[in-house]
């Protein structure tokens, strides 16, 4: 095990952030931390980096103490933050340069390891811009290079694709994977998109409320929320009987729609539209992590929440006028 | 625990860094400039002070409070710093805080002494009697007095959680620092309310060797070694506070 924790928990006040979190993760796995924003998932991460002491409990990474033998901790490590932290009058090879210095990379192997880790994201053509003229994604691809830079055995990543465009965002996965693979390095990321858990991590903590609520991986996940969902539009449906079919675990009315979590629905769809009478649409959907979401928390999350600034809401007012 | 790549890679950056916010420099500049043109010359008109034009006379003490206001924005800076995510980046490193903390601490001073050196250039073409042997005491008694205030500085940074205190420090703390450190007056025979202000201001120290050393000794108020002990007893304790601040930083959340 590469990170252990045993009850770990910070409080700020009377808000309990972390409640007695017990994790364990494996060495060259990607374990993703999902939950909503203030789920506690860049709380522990800071713990695990050292950057904040715990209240309580104790953790583990790479046989390091974290509150005894910090230190050694943060040369075992490399994170890449929620918010930009490459140094934007500097530029890409020159943040490059302050952070082979700080973590003591030797003179002799910095410029090699530098131009390494330059060409791995791309940033051939830019290293020698100052980086207050990146965009988005280039700023985020040289704060995974600088993470990456020094060898770290385990490196952390919170919400790595917040606020960029999908685009961006498919190329910052591609990359986090590349990395994982050619690097063996272990990686622990953050995020509160769906999609990128499922893509990326090979397990994942679902955390909400300073707790993880479960921990697997996505298709075990998905198979213990059981089945696939169908939606269906129809005129008067009755649930009471759709319920009463024996491959049906779950159904309700949603939005206008039945949502059906059926069994093995390949085999069962057929059966099921002979016994619900006549509908007006079917479409059915595999279970996503947003159900799982649902399922273990009763909440949804919403992706995209941190973009619906006000604009967003005069649009929305414009819209509804 | 004191780490010379660590040191050398924090300095590089806060000088790189100030060499190219042009804005910041250039600003640096403006105040020292109008209070000596516009102050010193418009009360100088009818005012001089031991023997010499007002001008001169209030020449050390802008020179030390362009210093005082540098080093200590300077150390507020972090703040900012803090609010993004560059600071965690260097706090997450494998190096000693007091490092860091070094690092900051000569990477301010260089700054300051890069303003002084030039105030002092321009202090040769008001007309104030600057000699070689001047110019370099004077540099040595601004970088003693640097490494004060920057220290001063970045322990108000790194303990302060937000920007709204910024306003508090600058007119509860830098405004009467400069205020009572005699700048602007001779500390003898001040009203003895005053006087106890200015004998705990440390400031009044740095400015009363700086006016010693381009005024002449006549001009002091203490003796020379007692100006320098002060400093350096200040700049120990703010170091050593420094290192503590920043041994405690944590993250905000």
């Amino acid at each position: 095990m590469i990170i252990t924790t045993k009850d770990l928990t910070k409080k700020f006040g009377n808000l309990t952030a972390v409640n007695k979190l017990n994790l364990e993760i494996e060495e060259g796995e990607i374990f993703g931390l999902l939950g909503p924003n203030g789920a506690g998932k860049t709380t522990t991460i800071s713990m695990l980096c050292t950057l904040l002491k715990p209240t309580s409990g104790a953790a583990k990474v790479n046989g390091f103490d974290i509150a005894t033998q910090p230190s050694k901790v943060r040369s075992s490590i490399g994170i890449v933050f929620q918010e930009p932290s490459v140094d934007d009058l500097l530029t890409g090879r020159e943040n490059l340069e302050m952070h082979a210095m700080l973590y003591k990379i030797p003179r002799e192997i910095r410029k090699k390891r530098i131009d390494e880790v330059i060409s791995l994201v791309g940033l051939e053509d830019r290293a020698d811009d100052i980086t207050r003229v990146y965009s988005g994604g280039m700023r985020r691809r040289l704060e995974l290079a600088r993470g990456l830079m020094h060898h770290p055995k385990v490196l952390f990543l919170d919400e790595p694709t917040l606020g960029l465009d999908p685009q961006t965002r498919e190329h910052i996965w591609s990359y986090i994977k590349k990395l994982s693979e050619e690097n063996e390095t272990t990686m622990v990321l953050t995020t509160h998109y769906m999609e990128e858990a499922d893509m990326l991590c090979d397990r994942i903590a679902i955390m909400d409320a300073g707790e993880i609520v479960v921990l697997d991986n996505s298709a075990n996940l998905k198979k213990k929320v059981g089945g696939d969902i169908v939606l269906l539009k129809m005129d008067e449906p009755n649930l009471e009987r759709i319920r009463k079919l024996s491959f049906v675990t779950e159904a309700e009315m949603k939005d206008g729609t039945v949502q059906i979590k059926i069994k093995d629905v390949s085999k069962n769809l057929q059966k099921l539209l002979c016994k619900v009478g006549e509908i007006h649409s079917v479409e059915v959907r595999q279970v996503s992590l947003n159900d799982v979401f649902i399922h273990y928390t009763g909440k949804e999350i919403r992706s995209g929440e941190e973009e619906g600034g006000f604009w967003e809401r005069v649009a929305h007012a414009e819209v509804n006028r | 625990m004191i780490d010379g790549d660590a040191i050398y890679a924090v300095w590089l950056r806060e000088v790189k860094v100030y060499l190219r916010e042009r804005e910041r420099v250039i600003s640096s500049f403006v105040s020292p400039i109008l209070w000596l043109l516009v102050f010193g010359s418009g009360l100088g008109a009818s005012v001089s002070l031991q023997g010499v034009s007002y001008q001169t006379f209030i020449y050390p003490g802008v020179l030390v409070m362009s210093l005082l206001f540098t080093s200590i924005f300077y150390g507020i800076y972090i703040i900012w710093d803090r609010k993004l995510d560059f600071l965690k980046e260097v706090l997450v490193a494998p190096v000693s805080r007091t490092s860091i903390f070094v690092g900051k601490m000569l990477g301010g001073c260089t700054d300051v002494m890069m303003q002084s050196l030039i105030l002092l250039i321009l202090g040769l073409f008001i007309g104030i009697p600057i000699t070689p042997l001047v110019f370099v005491y004077s540099l040595l008694i601004l970088l003693l007095t640097s490494f004060a205030m920057v220290s001063l500085g970045l322990v108000i940074g790194s303990n302060l959680k937000n920007q709204e205190a910024f306003n508090l420090v600058i007119n509860f703390l830098i405004w009467p620092l400069f205020f009572f450190s005699g700048a602007l007056f001779p500390v003898s025979n001040l009203p003895s309310w005053l006087s106890a202000l200015t004998y705990i201001d440390p400031v009044t120290y740095g400015v009363d060797a700086l006016r010693g050393a381009i005024l002449g000794a006549q001009s002091q108020a203490f003796p020379v070694y007692v100006d320098l002990s002060v400093l350096i007893i200040f700049s120990l304790v703010m170091m050593w506070l420094g290192t503590i601040s920043f041994g405690n930083m944590q993250q905000s959340k």
